[in-house]
């Protein structure tokens, strides 16, 4: 597939990177020079610089035949332009931009179709970043909760801790110690490697546990792996940026939240578009108004300024004077795995949530959702089974028959609105939403050909 | 600061106003009253008075300015209301000293309803539709001068409805010309009269009383054509189409302006103020009834419907009785007497404090407190969901101390006039809320007490009409000083 990514920020860069090892031609343009020089140097990939909305640039990136278009950069103007050229000059199939401005998106039914401005998917990363907290707040004591089948399905990894009923036991004791709640271990990390999971394999204290589970069961099976964690109340948000606000009103109407922000005008202009949130000016790492503010009364501490550093010792110190949880978005990759399981409880990177919205459509086959998990060294899967059992390598075949690659397993299956975890004997129907666990990169064009239909569909 | 224009319009207003003798002397002649001549009178020497005074300045055409309004606004009130006093005192079958006529006509046109004549059911209908006629209009003129001059002169926080406007009244100048909003907001006060009036009639009133009371109604007066007040005609019907009226006068006329414009009567529960309006009147009519109820001043039903009414009728500071209400427990007549301070709301024809200022009082007291618990918090106050500037706030503050430190004030002015303190005390919270009716010596009529007083009150009236601050600029030297 050959793909165009403008912009090679934060998220056009860990794009370009992860689309990079699965055989795509990818070109990137930026005006900035050294940012393309230390890609290419990296990566086997081609660069062009300029203006990404310029025609004569698009033309050098070889838009004539490139299947996809992403426009990540940092102005949404730019981004619009871009997908608007490409779509009028080049007819680019696949257009992908991402949307910062509000006002943008909230006229986005309107404007971004092929009349106004064709662009086929608009991807927000604060959003995302939203989304993801907020799903790790509604479910205390996880590391990542992803969504499958709009929610129907979620997996979640959690990291097992001595005490828990299941820690120290075998997988197959899971069923029989709950035998009606239905769950799939769909992939343990044990000190940084994978282990694919069997009925007999035990698990250990401090193992990052993903398990798959219908959305409210998901509840009990985490307390088969940690006591039992109640809900998150009482919530403090460091910076008030686009994150921290949208997080802000996001979460105030279930929980009391306070957010706390440096500028003074920001603080105004804060206190003035929230509602229930109380909102504090000062420095996010300031020990006097963290205690002031009750500190050690609060469940979750969520440091989401602009600046990894200050994030990180905000956290620190917000864990050592009695926060019961700290989560630290974290730009840079190189510290996620640092913090990560120390004082910090939950490390989120904000391209690794963006990037995998983004992977959905790059898919071959008839993928609706791709997620990263362990910042990448592991993906999930949602795919659409298509075809019957003639021409299609799945349908029809039950789960235990399906030639899947090494490494790879399937969790659950939905099929309408009903979640079915993936036991051996189940066959798959057309239509059915896959729901698969891969512990290694590698392996997706396997399983892309898989769920591809054969010739005689047509 | 240009006079002669100030003269000129006075001089037209002038003109105008004598026309509205007009109708009262055809009611004189349809009734055969018998004081149809003080009303022509009247037209004729005002009508004449008033060209007298326009011919040398007739050609002054002067653009007016922020500091000419406040001029205007005062000069016409004294003017109208000494042109409006002029038949009750040349009226043959009135009797009353020039200070009476004065008082009656201010209280009239300020729609306080203070009255000073008593045995009402016996003077001419003329003089008692007069009466009405002049707290109509006199509500007429506040409803432009709360809807469109304040908020322009920025009185008292009023600056919060120029343009951006908190909740739904998006614009609160309606429509781009202060002509134009007026017009508009007659239209309104016409339509709302006239079905107020219907209503009385359907209810059982006959049509003068109808038409009578309808004018006070819709003006938050609290002039009646009985000495009784609502209480003469005791039908629970008139009782509930004036409370529902009381009501609504008591709204913002801008909504009132949004609601006839989109058809829908939606915007007056989005109207946070009206809300708040709506759960002061709900909460203070609960204690009221409770208390009347538990203390066996009257059995259940009774005490819901004169608690009901006396509450409606006092907060919005309308005035009307239903029963003498100064005689109830003292916790009563003290607990309502307070709550006239709150009024309506503004944009409105009552008096008090008006309701948005009290609201934001509150919430800067809330924020107080809030400061305290976290004092690196940042804590705007909103009125529905907009944040209303520092400014507005300090404005807001400004007016409730000037307000209250001219209640003191006229209170010792008046002490040394000679009064009781029950009395005084009751009477110059009336006056200044323009409410009407007091306790003690003031509980039925104003008739009793000494002329300073009268003086004073009249002041009181206007004091509070004008948003204090009207009055209040044109008396400090700065405003003068070139």
């Amino acid at each position: 597939m050959k793909i165009i990514i403008l912009g090679a920020g934060q998220v056009g860069s860990s794009l370009a990177e992860s689309l990079a090892s699965e055989y795509n031609d990818i070109t990137v343009v930026d005006t900035k020079t050294k940012k393309l020089r230390d890609l290419s140097d990296r990566l086997d990939i081609q660069t062009v610089e300029g203006m990404g909305s310029h025609p004569d640039v698009l033309v050098r990136a070889g838009a004539d035949d490139a299947d996809m278009l992403v426009a990540v950069t940092s102005s949404d103007e730019v981004n619009m332009i871009a997908c608007q050229l490409a779509y009028t000059l080049f007819r680019t199939p696949q257009k992908i931009a991402r949307i910062r401005s509000r006002s943008y998106l909230d006229v986005g039914d309107q404007v971004f179709d092929h009349e106004a401005i064709p662009i086929n998917v608009l991807i927000s990363p604060e959003q995302v970043v939203c989304d993801f907290i907020r799903r790790l707040i509604e479910t205390p004591g996880s590391l990542q909760v992803l969504d499958f089948a709009k929610g129907l399905v979620q997996l979640v990894g959690v990291k097992a801790v001595p005490g828990g009923p299941l820690v120290g036991q075998e997988i197959r004791y899971l069923r029989q110690h709950m035998p009606s709640v239905d769950t799939r271990v769909a992939a343990i990390f044990r000190k940084d490697r994978s282990i694919i999971p069997i009925a007999s394999t035990v698990i250990e204290a401090d193992d990052e546990v993903f398990f798959i589970a219908a959305r409210n069961d998901i509840r009990a099976v985490m307390s088969e792996l940690r006591r039992h964690e109640s809900s998150y109340k009482r919530l403090i948000i460091a910076g008030g940026g686009n994150i921290g606000f949208r997080l802000a009103q996001l979460l105030e109407k279930h929980y009391s939240v306070k957010l706390i922000d440096r500028g003074i005008e920001r603080c105004q202009w804060l206190s003035e578009n929230l509602s229930n949130s109380v909102v504090l000016q000062g420095n996010v790492a300031n020990q006097e108004l963290l205690v002031e503010e009750n500190i050690e009364d609060t469940d979750v501490f969520i440091a989401v300024t602009n600046d990894d550093e200050a994030n990180i010792m905000a956290s620190m110190l917000a864990k050592r004077l009695g926060a019961r949880k700290v989560m630290t978005l974290i730009n840079n990759s190189a510290y996620v795995d640092l913090v990560q399981g120390g004082d910090i409880d939950v490390a989120i990177s904000p391209s690794q949530a963006t990037i995998g919205s983004l992977l959905t459509h790059v898919r071959k086959g008839d993928i609706v959702s791709v997620h990263k998990l362990r910042r990448g060294v592991a993906e999930a899967i949602e795919a659409i089974a298509h075809g019957d059992s003639s021409n299609s390598k799945v349908v029809g075949r039950c789960v235990e028959d399906i030639d899947l690659p090494e490494g790879c397993n399937i969790g659950a299956i939905v099929r309408g609105d009903e979640v079915l975890i993936a036991h051996d004997d189940l066959i798959i129907e057309s239509d059915d939403h896959v729901v698969m666990f891969l512990v290694d990169r590698r392996l997706i064009p396997d399983v892309e050909r898989l769920f591809q239909v054969g010739f005689t569909f047509f | 600061m240009q006079f002669k224009t100030i003269i000129r319009i006075t001089s037209i207003l002038l003109m105008l106003f004598s026309t509205t003798m007009l109708p009262s002397a055809l009611v004189s002649l349809l009734f055969k009253d018998g004081s149809h001549m003080a009303f022509v009178t009247s037209f004729i020497s005002l009508l004449t008075l008033g060209f007298i005074i326009w011919i040398p300045v007739r050609n002054h055409m002067g653009e007016l300015r922020t500091r000419d309004g406040f001029v205007i606004t005062v000069v016409f009130w004294i003017v109208l209301g000494l042109a409006g006093s002029v038949p009750l005192y040349i009226a043959p079958a009135m009797d009353l000293s020039f200070t009476d006529a004065f008082f009656e006509s201010f209280s009239g046109l300020t729609t306080t309803g203070a009255t000073v004549i008593t045995g009402l059911d016996q003077l001419p209908k003329s003089i008692l539709f007069y009466r009405q006629q002049l707290q109509w209009l006199g509500g007429m003129g506040i409803i432009v001068l709360a809807v469109a001059i304040l908020p322009m002169l920025g009185i008292g926080g009023m600056q919060l409805y120029r343009a951006e406007t908190p909740g739904p009244v998006k614009d609160s100048k309606l429509t781009p010309r202060i002509t134009e909003t007026a017009k508009a907001l007659w239209y309104i006060y016409l339509t709302l009269t006239s079905i107020c009036a219907f209503l009385y009639w359907a209810a059982g009133m006959d049509w003068f009383d109808a038409i009578s009371h309808a004018f006070s109604t819709v003006a938050i007066g609290g002039y009646s054509t009985h000495d009784a007040s609502i209480g003469y005609f005791d039908s629970a019907a008139i009782e509930f189409v004036a409370m529902v009226f009381m009501l609504l006068a008591s709204a913002n006329f801008g909504l009132h302006f949004i609601a006839f414009r989109n058809k829908s009567i939606k915007h007056y529960l989005q109207d946070p103020e009206y809300q708040f309006f709506l759960v002061i009147i709900a909460v203070i009519a609960i204690l009221i009834i409770s208390m009347l109820w538990f203390t066996q001043t009257y059995d259940g039903f009774q005490s819901l419907r004169l608690g009901m009414f006396q509450t409606i009728s006092i907060l919005t500071t309308t005035g009307f009785a239903t029963v003498d209400f100064s005689i109830w427990p003292l916790y009563v007549p003290f607990l309502l007497f307070l709550s006239s301070f709150i009024g309506g709301c503004a944009g409105s024809t009552a008096g008090g404090i008006k309701v948005i200022r009290v609201a934001l009082l509150l919430k800067q007291g809330a924020r107080e407190i809030k400061r305290l618990i976290h004092p690196q918090g940042v804590f705007p106050i909103k009125i529905g969901s907009k944040p209303v500037p520092d400014s507005v706030i300090q404005s807001v503050w400004g007016f409730f101390s000037v307000y209250i430190m001219m209640y003191g004030l006229i209170f010792l002015a008046l002490l040394a006039t000679g009064m009781d303190f029950l009395t005084t005390w009751s009477a110059v919270g009336a006056s200044l809320n323009n409410l009407g009716p007091g306790l003690g010596d003031v509980a039925q009529h104003y008739g009793n007490i000494n002329d300073a007083a009268k003086w004073i009150l009249a002041f009181a009236m206007l004091l509070g009409r004008l948003e204090i601050f009207t009055l209040l600029v044109l008396l400090t030297p700065m405003f003068w000083r070139h």
